[in-house]
C-alpha cells in the first residue's frame, strides 16, 4: 500500500468542485460537492455559507447514496391500461406522452371545474412556484406540508407575535443565558441550531430542555423537565401565573410594545363585548392594528389614547368608560391565570410544584436581572429615539412536540405570550425575527372569500393560502361550507393557514364537500408516512364506486423515488435529486434567512439528470405553457419562459413589480436587491456568491424589528411590507374574539354552521388557556392510558432514507422505546413484541426499555418504517419487517362528537394534524403469533427503469462506481 | 468471543499431532532406556509420525481457512513470520512448520531405519539420529505448544484465558489426546505400547481435568477489570447501552460474541467434562482390563470430540472487554 | 513527537452522527477506500464504519442523563493492537502516532482485533482486510489542501465541534488545552494503552435563585396599586 503522505488526491481521477445547496432535509445548507471523473467524490460543508458554515449532517454526508440509489425513479410511467391501480403495473411512456395526458385532461378541468384538480405538495421547498400554479391554474386546492407538520407554531406565533420559530425566527443562543427547549427533536434549522447549542453551552449558558424524552438535543440539557404529551399549555400557564405573581414580568416591554395595557370592552350588552375600546376618530384601513385604542392614565386615572405624550398607564385594573366596564388586556390574563396554579399544572403535567416554581424564577429572574444592553442607536415608530437595545436573556424554542397537538395553537400562544411577559420579542438573548418577518398580525394575505372566487379558466381570485383575519375572511359559502376540498379556512378550522393536507384524500374518497377528478401529489408519500390512518387511506386510493370507476379519478406523482406512493399514481413523473436540479429558495416562500438580515439561495445541478428525469420545476411551467395560464404566456399565449432557469430570472409578481423568486443581484447589472429588474446574469452571480445571497441589515435595524421605524421604513422600500406600522404584540387576541363573537351570534357577518357554534366559541379563547387534547376528551383515558409519540431521527429525513445504504444501517428499523415500569406492568421484556393499540387500530412491533422516557408516554423514531418492497428494498428488509408505522394507528378523523362526524383529528383552531395525540395501551403479542411486524402489505413491485437489484457487495468508490455497479 | 471452527480444528488437531508425536518419541527413549520392550517394528514410528504429520498438515489446512482469504496464504502469509519479536501468532507460524518439518525427518529417519547409534550416554542409551531428532522435536513441540497457547494466553484482555492455565491446558490437552491417540494407534497397529500409553493418556487426562478445572474455577469468578463505567467514563453506578450505533451486526459483533444462549453453553460444558475427562478414562481403563483394540480408537474419538467442544467453550467463555460496547440494538 | 488524536466533547455531542457518515463518504473513496457495505438493500445490512455513535443511558428516570458516544480508533500510545499483528500490516507512523493498516500486507487474521479492548477494528468483509479508523490520515497530510481542511472528515462535519483534532503532545495545542482545562479522560485506562483520544466529560450549569431576588424593589406589581386616596377620616382632621 501506497504511504498515505504521498497519496495524492487529485491523480486519482479528474477532479471537479462545485457548491450548490443541499437538500437531504429542508434545512438548506450549502455543500461543496466534489466529483471524480464525473462521479460524487465527497460531499461536505461549504465553510463560507452563512446557514452551516461547514459542517454537515449525517444525511448530508450521504448523499452520494441518494443520488446513485437504486429506488430512482428515470421514466414517466403510466399505469397499464386494466391494470390495477395500487399494483406498480406501468408501462414507460415519452415526456411528450405524458405531457399530452397532462394538458388533455387538465385543460378539460380548467375549462370546466378548476377545483377538481387538487394540487398537494409534501416537503418541498418551491411553494412560491407550486402555489402559483395552482392559482394561475384557477384552483383552491392547494397546500403544501405544513398542515400536517407545524402550522400550530406557524399561526400561534405569528398571530401573538407577527413572527414564529420554524422557518420564521428563532432563538438568540449568542446572547441567551438561559435557553428552554420544549417539544423539539431535531427541527428544520438543523445544523445552524447544532452549531447554536453547542456554543451555547460552552458559553455556559443554561440549557433545560422541556420533552416527554430525553435524545440529541435534549440529552446535553443542563436540565430535563419530562413532561406528560399535550399537557405544556398547563405547564406554561402556571409558569404565567408565578411570574404575574411574583411581579417578574418586563412592565416596560407590555406597555410600550403589546396590546397589554389597552382597555378591553366587558360589556355585556355589546356585540363588541371582549373587542377593544377604540376612540372614536377615523383611522387609515389596512391589515395593521389602528393605533385608536385606549389606556387607563396613572396620572389623569382617566381613559387616554395609547401611547401620548407624557401618558402612563395602568398595566392592570378594572376601570369604567362611559359607564361600562372595561379591564385592561393584562388584568384580563391575570385573572384568567389565577387558577393555573403550580399545584394545578404539577398533577396534570407530572412535573413537581417546586420544579414549574424554578423555571418560572429562573426565566423571570435572569430575565430581569442579567439584562443586556447593546449600545446601538434606534428609533421607534412612534418617533422615540433609543440610545440602546435592550435583551432580556431567555431565549427559547420550540417545534412539533408543541405544535402537533390539538391543544397547540392555543399551547404556542400561550408560550408566545410568556416570551411576551419576559419582553423577549426580537430582542437580543431573546426569540428573534428572520425577513420577511416580522410582518402584520395576522399577515395581509387572504385567501378567497367564496366559492365564486373559483371560475372556470381563470387564476383563482386571492391567494389559496392566507391569513385571515375575521370570520368574513372564510373561503366557505353562503351556507358556511368549505370550498376547499380540505375544508381549510371553513368553520371547523378557521386558521388553517397551510391547509389540511392531511384530510384531503379521505375528503376526495368521500366525495365530501365535494368530488375532484385529478389529484397531483409531489413529494409527499401520502400512501405511506404523512397520512394518519395509513392503512384505511391506501384502500382508498384504490376505492371503486358503483360503476367501476376509482373514486379518486386520476392520481399523478411527482416523485424522485419509489416510494409507497408511487405505487398508486396512474402516471409518474421522475424527478430529479437535488444535485441535478436548479432550484431557487426564494423569499416568496420561506427563504434561509438570518437574523441579521434576509438570506436566500440556489440549488445548480452538479451532475447530469439520471435518465429522464426531469426538475418538476420544468414540468410546472412547461404545463402551465401548454394550459397558457397567464404567468407563463404572453397576450398571445406563447410561450414566455425557456425553461425554469429563465423563468426564475425573469418572472415578476407582477408585470414590472421588481420582485421575483431570488432577492439577490436584481437590476440589469445586478447591483440591487430584493426588488430590482430582471438581470440575465443572476444565476452567475449566486454561482459565484456560493449559491446565497446574505443581505446584512444596519446594526440598528437588526433589533425591535416590530416597532422598528428604520427597519419597517426600509422593508416597506425594499417591498417585503405593505406598512411601516408597529407589530404589537397579541397578548389578548382580538381576532380571535372576533370569531368567538360569531359563533355567539353578536356580531353581524358570517357565523358559524349551529353544530360548530359552540366549538369555535370554546377554541377561539382570545386568552390563552389549556384544555385537554381532543382525542383524549373523546377517548377512554384509563381504556387507553398511554400517550404515543414520533420523535426525528437526527440521521434520517422522514421516509426518503431507508434507501440509503448508509444511513439505513443505521435505522434499519424501529422500536416502540418504552419505561421498563410499563413492561413489568404488562408482563413483556426488553425487545419482545407487543401491540400497541389505540382506539383506532393496532400495530404489532418490538419494545425497547429506555430510562429516558416519561413512563405515561411511549415513542419511536418516525417513518423507519417501510412497506415491503418499497425504496428497492427487498421484500423482507427489516424496515417492512422489524419496522413499524405508527400511523396507522392515529385517525384522521375524531370519534364522532357533536360538533360532526367527520371533524378532523387536528387542532380546531389551525387544522393542524394532532399526529402526537393519540392514546395507546401496549401489552405482549402472544408466543404464537408471526415474528414481524403487522400490518403488512403485499410487496410492492419495483417499477420499469429502476435500477435492477444491487447484489450483495456494494463499495462505492467514485470514479468507478457506476461502472462496477453496472448502472447505466 | 465467537468460536471459530477453523481455530477450533487448528488447535485440536495439532495439539492431538504434537501429543502423538511427543509419546511416540516417549516411546523410544522409554524402551531404549529398557523401561520398556523395545520396539523393534520401525514402521511403528514413522507410520505413527506420519500420522502426526496428517493431522499437523490438516491442522495447517484449517489455519489457512483462519486468514481472511485462502489466497492470502500463497501471497501474504510468507509476512506472517516477519514479526516474531512481538508476535506469538508470528512466532506460531515459525514453530508450526518448523515442527512438522522435524516430525517429517524423523519419519523418514525412523523409515531409513538411521538407527546406527552416533554416541551412547552413560554407555546406556544410545544416541542415534531417530533418537535425537525425537528430542529436539519434542522440544519444538513443545515451543509451539507455548507458541499456540500464548497466542491466546497473551491476549490480557481476555481476562479468561489471560493466564500461565491456557498454556498448561494447552499442554495437557494436547498430550492427552495425543497420548490416547498413541494408544489407539499401538492398538490398531497390534503393537503392545497400549497399555504403556493409555495410562500417560489417563495421567495427563487427569492432570488436564485438574489445570481446566482451575481455570474453570478462576473464570466463574473472575472480575473483569473493563466495566460500562470505564467503557464510557461515567461513573454511576446503573449504565446501560441503549443503541451500539447500528442495527444490522458489525464484525465486532460477529466476531466477539458466540450468540449461544445460557444454556446452550452450560450443556457444552458439561459435554466437554464428559467427553474429554469421564468417557476416554473409563474407557482406556476398560481396554486396559479387556485388551479390546477398539476401546482406545473409540477413547480417542471420544476425546477428540470433546476437545472441540472444550475448544468451542473456550472461545465462548472469554469475555472480551469490547463487548461493553455492543449491547443493544435500537 | 508529536501524536495526532481527537478530543471529544461529551458535552455538547448531540448523537447526530454526522461523523459517522462524514468518515464513511470521505474514506470510502479515499486512501483507506473502499468501505464496502453488506447486503445494501436486504435484510440486515451491515458494513465497515471506522466510526460508530453509541448512546447509552446513565441513572433511572427521571434522573436519567443520555450520553451520546461517538467511538473510532483511538490511536493509543501503547497500542495493543500492533505488536500482535503478524504480518507488520498493523503499524504506528513514528512521525504522528497515527496507527494504521496496511492492506497490502494484512492477511485477515483478525488477531490485532482480539487485542484492541475498545472494539474499533473492523474486518472488511469483502476485502478480508482489517481496517480502522485512520485518522483521515490522506487528508490531514494532504498539502494541496487548505490549512483549514486539514482535518479529518469528521471533525469538519461535526455540527456541534465536539472532535477537536491536533497534537495531544504539544501543551499549547487546542486539544491539550482542553484536555487540561475541561477535565479530559482516556477510556478503560486499566489497560494501559495510553489511548491518544480523550473524551471530555458532560459540564452542568444551574443557576441559584436567592430570595431576595424574588422579593425586588422593582416589582412592577407596586406600580399598578392606585395612589392610596384618603378614605373617611384622617388623623389630619382629628389631631390637635
Ligand atoms: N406519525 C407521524 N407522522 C408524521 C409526522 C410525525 O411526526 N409523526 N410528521 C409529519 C410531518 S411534520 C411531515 S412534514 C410529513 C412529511 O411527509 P412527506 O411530506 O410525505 O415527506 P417525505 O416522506 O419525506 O417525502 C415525500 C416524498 O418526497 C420524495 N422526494 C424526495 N426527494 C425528492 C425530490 O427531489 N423530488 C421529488 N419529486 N420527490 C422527492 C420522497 O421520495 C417521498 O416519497 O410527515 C408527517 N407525518
Ligand atoms: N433529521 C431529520 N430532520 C428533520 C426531519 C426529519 O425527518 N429528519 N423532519 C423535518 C420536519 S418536516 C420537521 S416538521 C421538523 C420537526 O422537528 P421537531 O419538532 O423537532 O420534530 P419531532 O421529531 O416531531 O419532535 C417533536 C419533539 O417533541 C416531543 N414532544 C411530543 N409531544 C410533546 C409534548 O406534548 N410536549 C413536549 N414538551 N414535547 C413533546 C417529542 O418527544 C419530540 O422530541 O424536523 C425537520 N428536520
Ligand atoms: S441539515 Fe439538511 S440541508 Fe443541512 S446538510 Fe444536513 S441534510 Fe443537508
Ligand atoms: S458529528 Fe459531532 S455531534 Fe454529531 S455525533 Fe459525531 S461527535 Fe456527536
Ligand atoms: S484503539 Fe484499538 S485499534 Fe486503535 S490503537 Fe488502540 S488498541 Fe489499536
Ligand atoms: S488482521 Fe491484518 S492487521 Fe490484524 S493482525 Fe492480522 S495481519 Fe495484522
Ligand atoms: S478521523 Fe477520519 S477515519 Fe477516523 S473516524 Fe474521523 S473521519 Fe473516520
Ligand atoms: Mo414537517
Amino acid at each position: 500500500m501506497l504511504d498515505p503522505v504521498l497519496h495524492v488526491e487529485a491523480e486519482a481521477g479528474r477532479q471537479e468542485v462545485k457548491n450548490t445547496t443541499c437538500y437531504m432535509c429542508a434545512c438548506r445548507c450549502g455543500i461543496r460537492v466534489t466529483l471524480r471523473d464525473g462521479e460524487v467524490r465527497h460531499i461536505e460543508g461549504n465553510p463560507d455559507h452563512p446557514l452551516n458554515k461547514g459542517v454537515i449532517c449525517a444525511k448530508g454526508a450521504s448523499g452520494i447514496m441518494k443520488q446513485y440509489s437504486p429506488a430512482r425513479l428515470t421514466r414517466p410511467l403510466m399505469r397499464r391500461p386494466g391494470g390495477a391501480r395500487g399494483e406498480s403495473d406501468f408501462e414507460e411512456i415519452s415526456w411528450e406522452q405524458a405531457f399530452k395526458i397532462m394538458e388533455e385532461r387538465l385543460s378539460k378541468l380548467r375549462a370546466e371545474d378548476p377545483k377538481k384538480f387538487a394540487l398537494f405538495t409534501g416537503r418541498d421547498q418551491m411553494q412560491a412556484l407550486t402555489g402559483m400554479f395552482a392559482r394561475q391554474f384557477g384552483t383552491p386546492n392547494y397546500a403544501a406540508h405544513g398542515g400536517f407538520c407545524s402550522v400550530n407554531m406557524a399561526a400561534g406565533l405569528i398571530y401573538t407575535i407577527g413572527g414564529s420559530f420554524w422557518e420564521f425566527g428563532g432563538p438568540d443562543l449568542d446572547r441567551a443565558k438561559l435557553f428552554v427547549m420544549i417539544g423539539t427533536a431535531e427541527d428544520h434549522h438543523s445544523n445552524p441550531l447544532k452549531i447554536a447549542i453547542s456554543k451555547f453551552k460552552r458559553r455556559g449558558g443554561r440549557f433545560i430542555s422541556i420533552n416527554p424524552v430525553r435524545t440529541g438535543y435534549s440529552a446535553i440539557a443542563d436540565e430535563w423537565v419530562p413532561i406528560k404529551p399535550g399537557t405544556d399549555g398547563a405547564l406554561l400557564l402556571a409558569i404565567t401565573h408565578e411570574l404575574i405573581k411574583q411581579g417578574l414580568y418586563d412592565r416596560d416591554f407590555l406597555v410600550d410594545y403589546t396590546n397589554a395595557a389597552e382597555l378591553v370592552n366587558l360589556d355585556p350588552s355589546s356585540n363588541d363585548y371582549g373587542m377593544f375600546i377604540r376612540a372614536d376618530r377615523p383611522v387609515e384601513e389596512g391589515c395593521f392594528d389602528a393605533q385608536n385604542k385606549l389606556w387607563w392614565d396613572r396620572k389623569t386615572n382617566a381613559p387616554v389614547d395609547v401611547r401620548c405624550e407624557g401618558c402612563d398607564p395602568y398595566l392592570l385594573g378594572s376601570y369604567e368608560v362611559d359607564g361600562k366596564p372595561v379591564k385592561t388586556a393584562f388584568q384580563m390574563l391575570k385573572e384568567r391565570v389565577v387558577d393555573y396554579t403550580p399545584e394545578w399544572a404539577a398533577g396534570i403535567t407530572g412535573v413537581p410544584v417546586e420544579t414549574i416554581k424554578r423555571l418560572a424564577y429562573e426565566m423571570g429572574v435572569t430575565a430581569r436581572d442579567q439584562k443586556i444592553e447593546l449600545p446601538i442607536q434606534w428609533t421607534d415608530v412612534w418617533g422615540r429615539e433609543h440610545d440602546s437595545v435592550i435583551g432580556n436573556p431567555v431565549a427559547f424554542h420550540s417545534m412539533r412536540g408543541l405544535a402537533a397537538h390539538s391543544n397547540g395553537f392555543q399551547t404556542i400562544r400561550t408560550l408566545g405570550v410568556l416570551m411576551t411577559l419576559l419582553g423577549t420579542i426580537d430582542r437580543p438573548g431573546g426569540f428573534r425575527h428572520k425577513a420577511p418577518f416580522p410582518r402584520p398580525i395576522p399577515p395581509c394575505p387572504k385567501p378567497p372569500k367564496g366559492p365564486e372566487a373559483v371560475r372556470p379558466n381563470t387564476p383563482l381570485d386571492g391567494m389559496p393560502l392566507g391569513w385571515p383575519a375575521d370570520p368574513n375572511d372564510l373561503f366557505v359559502d353562503d351556507q358556511g361550507n368549505p370550498v376547499r376540498i380540505d375544508k381549510a379556512f371553513s368553520w371547523e378550522y378557521p386558521l388553517s393557514v397551510h391547509g389540511l393536507m392531511h384530510n384531503v384524500i379521505t375528503n376526495a374518497w368521500r366525495g365530501d364537500p365535494y368530488k375532484i377528478d385529478t389529484l397531483m401529489l409531489f413529494m409527499a408519500n401520502m400512501a405511506w408516512n404523512s397520512s394518519m390512518n395509513t392503512e384505511r387511506v391506501r384502500e382508498m386510493l384504490v376505492d371503486k364506486d358503483q360503476d367501476g370507476d376509482y373514486k379518486i379519478p386520476f392520481i399523478i406523482v411527482c416523485d424522485a423515488f419509489q416510494s409507497e406512493t408511487v405505487a398508486f399514481a396512474d402516471l409518474v413523473l421522475p424527478d430529479t435529486t437535488y444535485l441535478e436540479r436548479h432550484d431557487a429558495l426564494s423569499m416568496l416562500d420561506r427563504p434561509i434567512s438570518e437574523f441579521d438580515g434576509p438570506v436566500d439561495s440556489v440549488r445548480i445541478p452538479v451532475v447530469p439528470p439520471k435518465g429522464q428525469c426531469k426538475p418538476f420545476q420544468e414540468v410546472l411551467i412547461e404545463l402551465g405553457t401548454r394550459l397558457r395560464l397567464p404567468a407563463f404566456v404572453d397576450d398571445k399565449g406563447a410561450r414566455k419562459f425557456r425553461d425554469y432557469p429563465d423563468f426564475i430570472i425573469n418572472y415578476e409578481t407582477s408585470p414590472g413589480s421588481g420582485i421575483g423568486f431570488l432577492s439577490g443581484w436584481r437590476g440589469k447589472g445586478g447591483e440591487k436587491f430584493l426588488k430590482g429588474e430582471p438581470n440575465p446574469r443572476q444565476w452567475e452571480m449566486y454561482a459565484k456568491n456560493n449559491c446565497v445571497f446574505h443581505y446584512e441589515l444596519p446594526k440598528s435595524y437588526q433589533y425591535m424589528r416590530n416597532w422598528n421605524k428604520g427597519y419597517l421604513e426600509w422593508a416597506r422600500a425594499q417591498g417585503m411590507t405593505r406598512y411601516a406600522e408597529p407589530i404589537n404584540v397579541h397578548v389578548y387576541s382580538e381576532v380571535l374574539q372576533k370569531f368567538r363573537l360569531a359563533a355567539q351570534g353578536r356580531r353581524p357577518g358570517r357565523r358559524p354552521p349551529a353544530h360548530l357554534a359552540k366549538r369555535v366559541e370554546t377554541y377561539f379563547d382570545p386568552l390563552p388557556f389549556y384544555h385537554e387534547t381532543l382525542e383524549s376528551e373523546l377517548v377512554d383515558t384509563q381504556e387507553y392510558p398511554l400517550n404515543a409519540l414520533t420523535q426525528r431521527p437526527m440521521a434520517m429525513y422522514h421516509s426518503w432514507d431507508s434507501q440509503n445504504a448508509w444511513l439505513r444501517q443505521i435505522h434499519t428499523h424501529n422500536y416502540l422505546f418504552v419505561s421498563p415500569r410499563l413492561g413489568v406492568a404488562q408482563g413483556f421484556d426488553d425487545g419482545d413484541w407487543v401491540w400497541v393499540e389505540s382506539p383506532h387500530g393496532r400495530v404489532r412491533c418490538m419494545a425497547r426499555f429506555s430510562e429516558s422516557v416519561e413512563p405515561g408516554t411511549v415513542w419511536t423514531w418516525n417513518a423507519i418504517g417501510k412497506a415491503a418492497g418499497a425504496w428497492a428494498l427487498h421484500a423482507k428488509a427489516n424496515e417492512s419487517q422489524k419496522g413499524f408505522l405508527l400511523n396507522h394507528i392515529i385517525a384522521e378523523e375524531l370519534p364522532a362528537c357533536e360538533a360532526g362526524a367527520h371533524l378532523s383529528n387536528s387542532d380546531p383552531v389551525t387544522g393542524q394534524a394532532a399526529w402526537f395525540d393519540v392514546r395507546v395501551k401496549v401489552y405482549k403479542a402472544d408466543d404464537s403469533e408471526p415474528r414481524a411486524t403487522s400490518p403488512q402489505f403485499r410487496p410492492q413491485r419495483r417499477v420499469p427503469g429502476q435500477d435492477g437489484r444491487r447484489g450483495k457487495w456494494q463499495a462505492y468508490f467514485a470514479g468507478m462506481f457506476r461502472r462496477k455497479a453496472g448502472i447505466e | 468471543m465467537h468460536p471459530a471452527f477453523s481455530v477450533i480444528f487448528l488447535t485440536t488437531l495439532i495439539g492431538a499431532g504434537q501429543g502423538l508425536f511427543m509419546a511416540l518419541v516417549t516411546g523410544q527413549v522409554y524402551s531404549l532406556a529398557n523401561l520398556l520392550e523395545p520396539q523393534d517394528n520401525v514402521t511403528f514410528y514413522a507410520a505413527g509420525s506420519a500420522l502426526a504429520l496428517v493431522l499437523l498438515g490438516f491442522g495447517l489446512v484449517a489455519a489457512v481457512f483462519h486468514l481472511g482469504k485462502p489466497s492470502y496464504f500463497l501471497t501474504r502469509a510468507w509476512r506472517g513470520v516477519t514479526q516474531w519479536r512481538t508476535s506469538w501468532l508470528s512466532r506460531e507460524l515459525i514453530a508450526l512448520p518448523a515442527f512438522m518439518l522435524l516430525v517429517f525427518l524423523y519419519a523418514v529417519s525412523h523409515y531409513a531405519n538411521l538407527t546406527n547409534p552416533l554416541f551412547v550416554i552413560k554407555g546406556q542409551i544410545p544416541v542415534d539420529v531417530t533418537l535425537l531428532l525425537g528430542v529436539i522435536g519434542s522440544l519444538a513441540s513443545l515451543v509451539l505448544f507455548v507458541c499456540t497457547a500464548m497466542i491466546y494466553a497473551s491476549v490480557r484482555f481476555l481476562q479468561e484465558w489471560h493466564s500461565p492455565l491456557t498454556v498448561a491446558n494447552f499442554i495437557l490437552f494436547g498430550l492427552a489426546s495425543g497420548f490416547t491417540l498413541a494408544a489407539a494407534f499401538s492398538a490398531w497397529s497390534d503393537v503392545a505400547l497400549v497399555g504403556f500409553y493409555g495410562v500417560w493418556a489417563v495421567i495427563f487426562t487427569v492432570l488436564a481435568a485438574i489445570t481446566r478445572g482451575f481455570s474453570m474455577y478462576r473464570n466463574g469468578r473472575i472480575k473483569h477489570k473493563s466495566t460500562l463505567q470505564t467503557a464510557i467514563g461515567v461513573r454511576h453506578t446503573k449504565i446501560r447501552q441503549r443503541s451500539m450505533g447500528f442495527m444490522g451486526g458489525s464484525f465486532n459483533t460477529r466476531e466477539f460474541f458466540h450468540g449461544a444462549g445460557a444454556g446452550s453453553v452450560a450443556a457444552v460444558k458439561l459435554f466437554f467434562v464428559v467427553m474429554v475427562f469421564l468417557v476416554p478414562v473409563a474407557l482406556l481403563a476398560a481396554s486396559n482390563a479387556l485388551g479390546s483394540a477398539y476401546l482406545p480408537i473409540l477413547a480417542f474419538a471420544v476425546q477428540y470430540v470433546g476437545l472441540m467442544a472444550e475448544r468451542w467453550y473456550f472461545f465462548a467463555e472469554a469475555k472480551h472487554p469490547q463487548n461493553l460496547y455492543y449491547q443493544s440494538v435500537a | 513527537m508529536t501524536q495526532l488524536a481527537l478530543v471529544i466533547d461529551l458535552n455538547v455531542c448531540v448523537g447526530c452522527h454526522a461523523c459517522v457518515t462524514s468518515c464513511k463518504e470521505w474514506n470510502t473513496s479515499g486512501w483507506a477506500g473502499t468501505m464496502v457495505d453488506q447486503r445494501p438493500y436486504d435484510a440486515d445490512p451491515t458494513g465497515t464504519f471506522f466510526n460508530r455513535v453509541q448512546m447509552f443511558e446513565v441513572g433511572e428516570y427521571p434522573k436519567t442523563e443520555t450520553v451520546h458516544f461517538p467511538k473510532s480508533c483511538l490511536h493509543c500510545e501503547e497500542p495493543p493492537c500492533v505488536p500482535v499483528c503478524p504480518t507488520g500490516a498493523s503499524y504506528k507512523r513514528e512521525d504522528n502516532g497515527v496507527v494504521l493498516v496496511d492492506y497490502d500486507k494484512c492477511i485477515g487474521c483478525k488477531y490485532c482485533s482480539w487485542a484492541c479492548p475498545y472494539g474499533m477494528r473492523e474486518l472488511d468483509e469483502q476485502q478480508k482486510v482489517m481496517k480502522k479508523c485512520t485518522l483521515c490520515i490522506d487528508r490531514i497530510t494532504d498539502q494541496d489542501l487548505p490549512e483549514r481542511e486539514r482535518k479529518p472528515a469528521c471533525v469538519l462535519a461535526c455540527p456541534t465541534t465536539a472532535r477537536l483534532f491536533g497534537d495531544v503532545h504539544d501543551p499549547d495545542s487546542e486539544v491539550s488545552i482542553a484536555i487540561r482545562e475541561n477535565g479530559g479522560y482516556q477510556l478503560m485506562p486499566e489497560w494501559g494503552t495510553q489511548p491518544a483520544n480523550h473524551y471530555l466529560p458532560r459540564r452542568k450549569t444551574r443557576i441559584q435563585i436567592f430570595d431576595d431576588e424574588l422579593e425586588r424593589a422593582d416589582n412592577p406589581l407596586k406600580k399598578e396599586a392606585p395612589l392610596p386616596a384618603a378614605e373617611g377620616e384622617t388623623l389630619d382632621d382629628v389631631a390637635y
